[in-house]
């Protein structure tokens, strides 16, 4: 008899582990979902910024149509992009191409000094700022939750209840990956 | 750890009151009622500073919310929406202290009801990156659950005070024939705990200020670290500080019970600045020139980490 409410106990508490276990994995879920969704509430914002930005320079900027034009086709390209990988690729080529042009912004110094493009400049950068915070925050929640799914014995639960890995962000552009030269010779 | 530090500290106030003064405590009678007292007292300012002590700190310093019409607020909410989005947090209030002296602090109850204070000469000074480095830290203060820890401890620091400035008097006037009469009945033994206790009276304030400034110079460090975690770019920090080292001191609206709260001490004490025993003993602050230095070795780190990678 004893043996029995022995085994009876054991059970349970193996019951309760596995409800946990798995709780705590669907909470975590849940938060790399929200982490993605973050991503693309900041891209879908630099989409609507970028229109702005453009007709406010047009006029001063006869003569890097080009630019604007590259700028504009990106952003375009981007909204219709489908998947994850194809989107990343085309969000990344809209990055060089705003960098490029605000790279050129610097070249006019009646633009340089305008309101409305300081603060366009201002809300792109903070957007894009943003866009990279919600990627290294959905890689840093999306490596928790791997983490726990695939240490032992957790796996066992994970497999059971086919929760699988998920994908890590990462980057597209090769000169990306460069590193940044950091100066560390802060002076006295 | 501090927590219990303190009430243990604030229970020996009392406990001593009640042998050596009220005499409820001795062979015959056990009725600590100091004892409860000075406990309650202590945990009871440490809970109404919970509730309403961040509205009080930030009215003190004339704070009022950033407002997203003006470019420079405007940059600071971007700033701070963005560390909000790394460190995964609900978004903290947003207030600015009109003191052209640079500093920062953060405060609240909980991640969820945390405001985030700026002085006007931080954002006049810092460029975005080091604004970000600051945010960054003050985020970590609010994801650590630091702006909780040490408003109470704050709290419970002032209750300390109090109850020992309380008992000071107390055995100045008019308390000796009652000493005499519950310290008779102690003997030897009482006699030696009577001098420990008035010692300890004696010293409660600086004992108070010395747990209460290391708990805020560990958390300052934590801090740091943490914040670099959330931008990636340790140097952003420590340029930021570099330049608040050299600003001058002191941050005229931030008084001295908020002091411990800030990113660098606002009372312009040169104790922060100065390396040493002294400095690591006394200040709210570790030295900035350890923190900096602290925060290039991590950036010299990442980059190793990142290039072998």
């Amino acid at each position: 008899m004893i043996i029995f409410y022995i085994f009876l106990g054991l059970v349970i508490l193996l019951a309760l582990w596995v409800i946990a276990k798995y709780n705590g994995l669907v909470t975590l879920r849940n938060q790399v979902t929200n982490g993605w969704k973050q991503i693309d509430v900041q891209l879908k914002r630099r989409h609507d910024l970028i229109p702005n930005l453009v007709n406010t320079v047009k006029g001063q900027m006869e003569f890097e149509q080009d630019t604007l034009e590259k700028v504009i086709q990106a952003r375009n390209a981007a909204i219709s992009a489908k998947g994850v990988a194809d989107s990343a690729a085309k969000e990344d080529m809209l990055t060089s191409a705003l960098s490029k042009l605000f790279a050129l912004v610097e070249n006019y110094p009646t633009l340089r000094s305008n309101e409305n493009v300081k603060q366009l400049q201002e809300e792109l950068t903070s957007t894009e700022n943003k866009i990279s915070f919600a990627r290294q925050f959905y890689n840093d929640i999306a490596t928790k939750f791997n983490i726990a799914q695939q240490v032992f014995p957790a796996n066992i639960i994970a497999s059971m209840f086919n929760i699988k890995p998920a994908e890590l962000f990462e980057i597209q552009v090769a000169a990306e990956r460069e590193v940044p030269t950091v100066n560390l010779s802060l002076k006295k | 750890m501090v927590m219990l530090a303190f009430v243990l500290f604030l229970a020996f106030i009392g406990l001593g009151f009640d042998s050596f003064y009220l005499g409820t405590v001795n062979e015959d009678v056990f009725l600590p009622l100091g004892t409860l007292l000075a406990v309650t007292f202590g945990s009871g300012s440490a809970l109404w500073s919970l509730q309403s002590g961040a509205k009080a700190v930030l009215r003190s310093t004339g704070a009022v919310p950033a407002d997203p019409s003006v470019p420079g607020h405007k940059q600071l909410l971007n700033v701070v929406e963005e560390m909000t989005i790394a460190s995964g947090l609900p978004r903290p209030s947003v207030y600015i202290i009109p003191d052209s002296d640079p500093n920062a602090f953060a405060t609240g109850k909980n991640p969820e009801k945390s405001s985030i204070a700026v002085t006007q000469g931080m954002l006049d000074t810092l460029t975005r990156e080091e604004l970000q480095g600051v945010v960054a830290h003050e985020m970590s203060h609010i994801r650590n659950y630091d702006i909780r820890l040490m408003t109470v401890v704050a709290a419970l620091f002032g209750a300390i005070l109090l109850l020992a400035d309380w008992a000071r008097r107390s055995m100045w006037y008019g308390g000796g024939s009652r000493r005499k009469r519950s310290s008779a009945g102690g003997g030897g033994l009482g006699a030696i705990l009577l001098i420990v206790w008035l010692i300890g009276i004696i010293l409660a304030p600086l004992i108070g200020q010395l747990m209460a400034m290391a708990v805020s110079r560990k958390r300052e460090y934590l801090a740091d670290a943490s914040g670099a975690e959330l931008t990636r770019n340790p140097l952003g920090l420590a340029s930021a500080l570099k330049k608040l080292e050299s600003a001058s001191p002191p941050t005229a609206s931030i008084k001295r019970g908020a002091a411990h709260l800030c990113i660098v001490d606002p009372l312009g004490k040169n104790i922060n600045s100065k390396e040493g025993f002294t400095a690591e003993l006394f200040g709210t602050h570790p030295p900035i020139e350890k923190r900096i230095i602290a925060l290039q070795a991590m950036a010299y780190r990442y980059r190793a980490v990142t290039t072998s990678a």
